[in-house]
């Protein structure tokens, strides 16, 4: 039986009390493929060299660590960003969808569905399902549809055929229901490419490792720069946890690395309007696996709210559970105010207009403290664009 | 003996299971419609606890969720409303449903309340089986009820066989790989019954998903002990304001 770390799960799935494989019969055998192949494929030298080259030369990877010297004087200590934003697409989500279109034709697969909150991770597999030529099927909320029409704009020029997930609260939870049910009624050709480190093992492993690029990449750049490979602290947002999960992950079993998870305080962690899942989620099952959820009382899960897309979903990853469960990373959450002041902020001081999701992380400096001589490393896990019209609204 | 299990040994075909959802179409309806199953020979009711993210289910199943849901069902209120049925019906109930509301009640409450207002069986369909071995399973026997795993077409033989192993009641075989009220057929699976019914497993078996009518439920009957209806019966229901005789017309179109 394999050892569960904070690195690896256990055979079954497991972060501690949170993982596993909570699936209907109807997806067993393709869950159980991808359970007993995932490794051996990934491990593979032919993929990881097939990987390694599409990385670099479409993803655009190694990303620069970027010492930002007036966001340091500001907060008096050393801020690195980590540039997940300059990724072909304009965020770290495209490190998965490369990974996991490998993993599909390994496994033989001729259709791709995916599910979609903002579009970023939906752009992101019609842009790999282009590149391979694959067949490619996004489910995205109906409401989502109305409220993100560039990037419905974007995966249609792609290629993609973009469904409406009409049932529930039309958003991404639903999304994910609706993609869910078309792998159960398509079992023999298709792969789905979940965008986060959610869903029935070996999901949140599997997207986990191929994130894991992003703390790798920050390990060396970091020894290249200051001549240590260990920052004082890695502070990345956490939706579902993918970026977070990819920042971390080289750091996981280096106990002098404080690790902090910002989460999206909404309106305000008690005001009804939040996705602040690990300060309002009990244990519960969601999409496949047992983590933190927001639901109400009687276990119905409840729609969360934040100002990002990318952050509005009602759990978190297993191994983020855990991670919060065992104290291992700091939770910390800001408001959507909050964050819309933290991406102001980056763009007069930096230059750089982050995404509303990264902007959540950014916020958390404000509350942290540090010493002059701490390296701090703040996943900067996508690009602004996406959100300019909400950002429209705050220009005075 | 179970319910279940004497059913079987009076009658081993045809066996006719229909689905309803718990608190639909009305608030309160859940105890008459399964009195009129009863009364218009239904052998056994597979009652839905509504969910918000019902994963194996289609739209109309769906839909009567969250029907339900806004009318404020809940679990508790669905004991409350079972808590007078075993002075009134015997016939066979199973409760369906997700696991998330169930370990929200508490597994072994909701274990012992179900079995205290005389439930017989449970399907759970997210519930996997390493979790009933290892945590679930011996709570479930504890309080005497049956649990029935579903098979599908690509469940391999060796797992049907241990899927067999760890049911009591009966099995449920999925009669194609998708959600409820999908517009596959029973055509292609003959040949996927006719394996089942070769393998002599340890529990009879009642063919579900894709049966809507007379000619499919027999059609399910050549190679099974009988066989569930569940989103062509919702349909009926919608909309009724008389649940016995919408019970009745729909069970004299199968029966």
């Amino acid at each position: 039986m394999k050892k569960q770390t904070y690195t690896t799960p256990n055979e079954y799935g497991y972060y501690g009390s949170f993982g596993g494989a909570y699936i209907p019969e109807m997806l067993h055998r393709n869950v159980e493929e991808l359970k007993t192949r995932y490794l051996d494929i990934i491990n593979d030298p032919s993929f990881k060299k097939e990987l390694d080259e599409l990385l670099a030369d479409y993803a655009g990877r190694p990303t620069p660590l970027y010492l930002a010297k007036r966001l340091s004087a500001q907060f008096g200590t050393n801020i690195y960003l980590k540039r997940e934003d300059l990724c072909h697409t304009g965020a770290h989500k495209i490190n998965n969808t490369i990974g996991q279109i490998l993993l599909a034709e390994k496994l033989g697969k001729k259709r791709i569905i995916a599910e979609t909150g903002a579009g970023q991770h939906g752009v992101a597999t019609a842009t790999v399902c282009a590149l391979k030529g694959i067949q490619c099927i996004v489910y995205m909320g109906e409401k989502d549809i109305e409220r993100q029409a560039p990037n419905v704009a974007r995966m249609k020029m792609l290629g993609a055929t973009v469904v409406p997930a009409l049932s529930g609260s039309k958003t991404l939870k639903d999304a994910t229901n609706e993609a869910i049910r078309d792998w159960i009624n398509h079992p023999d050709d298709t792969h789905y490419i979940i965008g986060s480190v959610v869903g029935p093992h070996p999901y949140p492993d599997m997207v986990t490792l191929f994130q894991s690029v992003i703390s790798k990449e920050i390990r060396a750049q970091l020894k290249e720069k200051t001549g240590t490979e260990l920052p004082s602290s890695v502070v990345a947002c956490v939706g579902g946890g993918s970026n977070a999960a990819g920042a971390f992950y080289h750091f996981l079993d280096e106990k002098e690395v404080e690790l902090v998870a910002v989460e999206a305080a909404g309106l305000g962690v008690n005001s009804g309007q939040s996705a602040a899942t690990s300060q309002l989620g009990r244990p519960g099952i969601l999409h496949g696996s047992k983590s933190l959820l927001m639901q109400t009382e009687d276990g119905q899960v409840v729609e969360p709210h934040s100002i990002s897309a990318g952050l509005d979903y009602p759990g978190i990853g297993p191994l983020h559970a855990h991670l919060f469960e065992t104290g291992r990373a700091k939770f910390l959450s800001a408001t959507d105010q909050e964050a819309v002041e933290a991406a102001f902020n980056l763009a007069k001081m930096e230059g750089i207009i982050p995404a509303l999701e990264s902007s959540h992380a950014l916020s958390a400096l404000t509350r942290l403290s540090f010493s002059k001589n701490d390296h701090v490393v703040v996943c900067l896990s996508g690009r602004g664009d996406k959100d300019l019209a909400t950002y429209m609204k705050y220009i005075k | 003996m179970s319910r279940i299990k004497s059913l079987f040994e009076r009658k081993n075909k045809n066996v006719l299971n229909i689905y309803c959802t718990a608190g639909y179409p009305k608030a309160d309806s859940t105890v008459r419609v399964i009195r009129a199953l009863e009364k218009h020979g239904a052998d056994i009711v597979e009652l839905g606890m509504p969910y918000s993210d019902p994963l194996a289910d289609g739209p109309v199943i769906q839909q009567s969720s969250t029907v339900s849901l806004g009318q404020g069902m809940t679990i508790k209120k669905l004991f409350e409303q079972l808590k007078d049925l075993r002075t009134q019906s015997n016939i066979p109930l199973i409760l369906m449903g997700y696991m998330n509301p169930v370990i929200q009640y508490g597994f072994e409450k909701f274990c012992a309340d179900a079995a205290a207002v005389g439930v017989d069986g449970l399907i759970l369909p997210d519930l996997p089986e390493y979790e009933f071995e290892t945590e679930y399973g011996a709570i479930i026997r504890k309080h005497g009820l049956d649990f029935i795993f579903l098979v599908t077409p690509e469940t391999s033989d060796d797992r049907v066989h241990r899927l067999d192993s760890l049911s009591t009641g009966f099995l449920y075989a999925v009669s194609s790989s998708s959600t409820t009220g999908s517009d596959k057929n029973m055509a292609d699976a003959g040949a996927y019954l006719e394996r089942l019914e070769k393998m002599r497993l340890r529990n009879p078996v009642l063919v579900g998903f894709g049966i809507r009518d007379r000619a499919s439920f027999q059609q399910a009957g050549t190679h099974a002990n009988g066989a569930i209806i569940g989103t062509a019966f919702v349909k009926a229901l919608q909309n009724s304001d008389d649940e016995e005789r919408s019970v009745r017309e729909f069970l004299a179109g199968v029966l």
